[in-house]
């Protein structure tokens, strides 16, 4: 066993395509045996970073290890420890399930029986359909079958690069059950994701936006950390109210989230008074009341923050 | 090595299951060969020639009764002579015979002094400049041989293809890009299809070196490949008569070295290119073009501007097809194509080294 705690060591690492910066001095951590979140729109650098990691792209500036080995100078042995699951789909569409599993296998000098006991808990839920050609599986066997691929030689870190991205509510929770079965046989697992509501199933998160980290913690810290006053609200003219909102002053800030558009207080906020000036305004059905935030709102308060 | 047949059984997968591809990579050199050979052909083998007698005697009798035998002649009868024009315009004749009216005579004066008037006139249709020059020297061959036998001094003997079939001509050109087709563009267009699908990011993470991926790519189109070699060789052997007088051995070992050229051209492509859709590009425009125009294929290199001469060196195919027309048609022995064997052999280790030089097994 490895002696550092550590299963992955990211320091000061930036990247750019040109003129883009898709990385910019990222530093982060992730402890061996967790399931680590990064969590970010689309452009924020996510896959960029896991190019980085599992030594597909080298970097411009910085440096970083995986179990302990440099992923410049230690690139080939990484290649043989980690796995890795890009986020488009990457298998074979014209092989079977099966026989895209015995390629990888092979591909790693492994069987797929050697480690059945680690994939069973994912491959038996498609292992019904073994002949089918990959091409032809519905969204979330793909998933299963490319998560089934990037397992079968045993890692020792998971890559996951924005596995539940185009898969439905329920086979994305059914997958994150699947990673916390992974994380108690002890993988270390790197996971990207779009979804702001999955950072709750990770044990810690990275928060980021093009190429920036902008803040890394536990979920549960992240949300206790949020400081200020945070309501949901809603009357007759969302639109209208929005506007309105975003007008005063005494709002920090107002975005949508759904039924209702969240409110940040900032300095002389009056709840009370709030209602009543916005019906005089016009507003019918006014609601008002506060709330605990969530990492979309952390999320967002911290891109503010920012600008 | 396990790995490795693994490796090749999934590519041989990929080929059987894309059954389209399959069709085409094993039907085009059939296709072509048949094509070239039979439909599109240089040689003229049917001339409509209609003759005019003003008067009849057993000589020209005779000479008519020639012309109608011959497998090349359409005879079309006897016409007056004011159906001449009508005739040729109308398109129901390419060729008329007019003879002499005092035929027998001349010919007579010939056969006794070798020398006399002309004693027939050939009126040719030279819309087509092939079918009446064609048409010129076969009436000339049938209907004056017996003359310029006593006339003429010089003696002409069409050596290794005797009939002058164009089918001879092609097949060592079909072969030269047939082989480019199926080695380099499909060999080129696979291995790119993994970097555009992402699979090419998966293979890269792992312990197997990428390049023996690759070249378990390369051994089923070599497979596909001898294929056709064998279904070129046999179609040309057996309905294109070719006599195939050479060693075949020598046929098949030169062909294969440029199979393996084919195959480098094909992975020095595909390290280049980023989508199959350039692949099939520069593959196309860089490897195709050049054979068909460059290559001696169609176009004599002789003819060639000076400027073009020296480039087509180059085109690797240049030297296989010359090497193919001195082995199948004049059964030349190896030794004399030597020159041609050893440019090839370069160009192949040359190529194999810059492809596999080329080859990254990181992203850009």
């Amino acid at each position: 066993m490895s002696t550092s705690p550590l299963a992955i060591e990211v320091n000061n690492i930036s990247k750019s395509y040109g003129t883009i910066m898709a990385l910019d001095h990222v530093t982060l951590n992730v402890k061996r045996g967790e399931i680590f979140g990064l969590i970010g729109p689309d452009g924020a650098g996510k896959t960029t970073l896991f190019k980085i990691l599992v030594t597909l792209l080298n970097a411009d500036e910085g440096d970083a290890r995986v179990d302990d080995l440099d992923v410049v100078k230690d690139y080939r042995e990484i290649r043989a420890r980690v796995g890795y699951m890009p986020g488009k789909f990457s298998l074979y569409p014209d092989l079977s399930i099966e026989e895209n599993m015995e390629f990888f296998a092979t591909l790693f000098g492994v069987t797929v029986e050697q480690n059945y006991d680690l994939v069973a808990p994912i491959y038996k839920q498609i292992e019904p359909f073994k002949k089918r050609r990959a091409g032809r599986l519905s969204g979330g066997m793909k998933q299963k079958l490319a998560l089934s691929c990037a397992l079968i030689h045993k890692p020792s870190v998971l890559f996951l690069d924005e596995p539940t991205t185009g898969v439905d509510a329920v086979s994305r929770s059914e997958f994150w059950d699947m990673l916390h079965g992974l994380k108690q046989q002890g993988l270390s697992i790197l996971v990207s994701t779009p979804y702001m509501d999955e950072a709750s199933r990770c044990d810690r998160i990275a928060l980021c936006n093009s190429g920036r980290v902008l803040d890394i913690d536990t979920p549960q810290h992240m949300v206790e950390k949020f400081d200020g006053s945070l309501y949901a609200i809603k009357s007759s003219h969302m639109f209208q109210l929005l506007k309105d909102l975003r007008s005063l002053k005494t709002v920090a800030n107002c975005y949508t989230a759904g039924e209702y558009h969240h409110l940040l207080a900032g300095d002389g906020f009056d709840a009370g008074q709030l209602v009543q000036s916005l019906t005089a305004q016009g507003h019918e059905d006014v609601e008002l009341k506060g709330i605990v935030p969530d990492i979309e709102d952390v999320f967002i308060k911290l891109l503010s923050n920012e600008s | 090595m396990r790995g490795f047949i693994k490796f090749v059984k999934k590519e041989t997968l990929h080929i059987l299951r894309d059954s389209r591809t399959m069709l085409i990579a094993l039907l085009m050199p059939v296709v072509q060969i048949l094509l070239f050979g039979f439909a599109i052909s240089t040689e003229v083998n049917n001339v409509n020639v209609a003759v005019v007698v003003p008067k009849w005697s057993e000589d020209i009798r005779q000479s008519v009764n020639k012309l109608a035998a011959n497998p090349y002649i359409t005879y079309k009868g006897a016409i007056a002579e004011h159906d001449i024009d009508r005739f040729l315009r109308s398109g129901q004749a390419d060729a008329i015979v007019f003879f002499a009216h005092d035929y027998d005579n001349i010919i007579q004066q010939w056969k006794t002094n070798a020398a006399g008037k002309p004693s027939m006139q050939f009126i040719m249709d030279a819309s087509n400049t092939n079918v009446a020059q064609a048409g010129a020297g076969y009436l000339g061959n049938i209907l004056a041989g017996e003359l310029q036998q006593s006339a003429n001094l010089v003696e002409t003997h069409m050596l290794f293809n005797p009939q002058m079939k164009s089918a001879f001509n092609f097949v060592p050109g079909i072969m030269g890009m047939v082989f480019i087709l199926i080695c380099a563009i499909l060999t080129s267009v696979s291995i790119v299809r993994e970097k555009e699908t992402g699979t090419m990011d998966v293979l890269l993470v792992s312990p197997v070196r990428p390049l023996s991926i690759i070249l378990a790519k390369l051994v089923p189109y070599f497979a596909l490949s001898c294929i056709n070699l064998a279904s070129i060789l046999l179609l040309a052997h057996y309905m294109l008569e070719i006599p195939l007088t050479g060693n075949l051995g020598s046929i098949i070992i030169v062909s294969l070295v440029y199979l393996v050229l084919s195959l480098s051209l094909g992975l020095l492509v595909s390290t280049v290119a980023k989508t199959q859709v350039v692949a099939l590009l520069v593959s196309a425009a860089v490897m195709l073009m050049p054979i068909v125009m460059l290559s001696g294929m169609m176009f004599p290199i002789e003819n060639m501007p000076a400027v073009l001469q020296p480039v087509s060196a180059i085109v690797p195919a240049r030297w296989y097809i010359e090497a193919m027309r001195k082995l199948m048609i004049q059964g030349a022995p190896f030794g004399l194509i030597m020159k041609d064997f050893i440019i090839l052999v370069f160009m192949t280790l040359g190529l194999l080294a810059i492809a596999l030089k080329n080859f990254k097994d990181k992203l850009q």
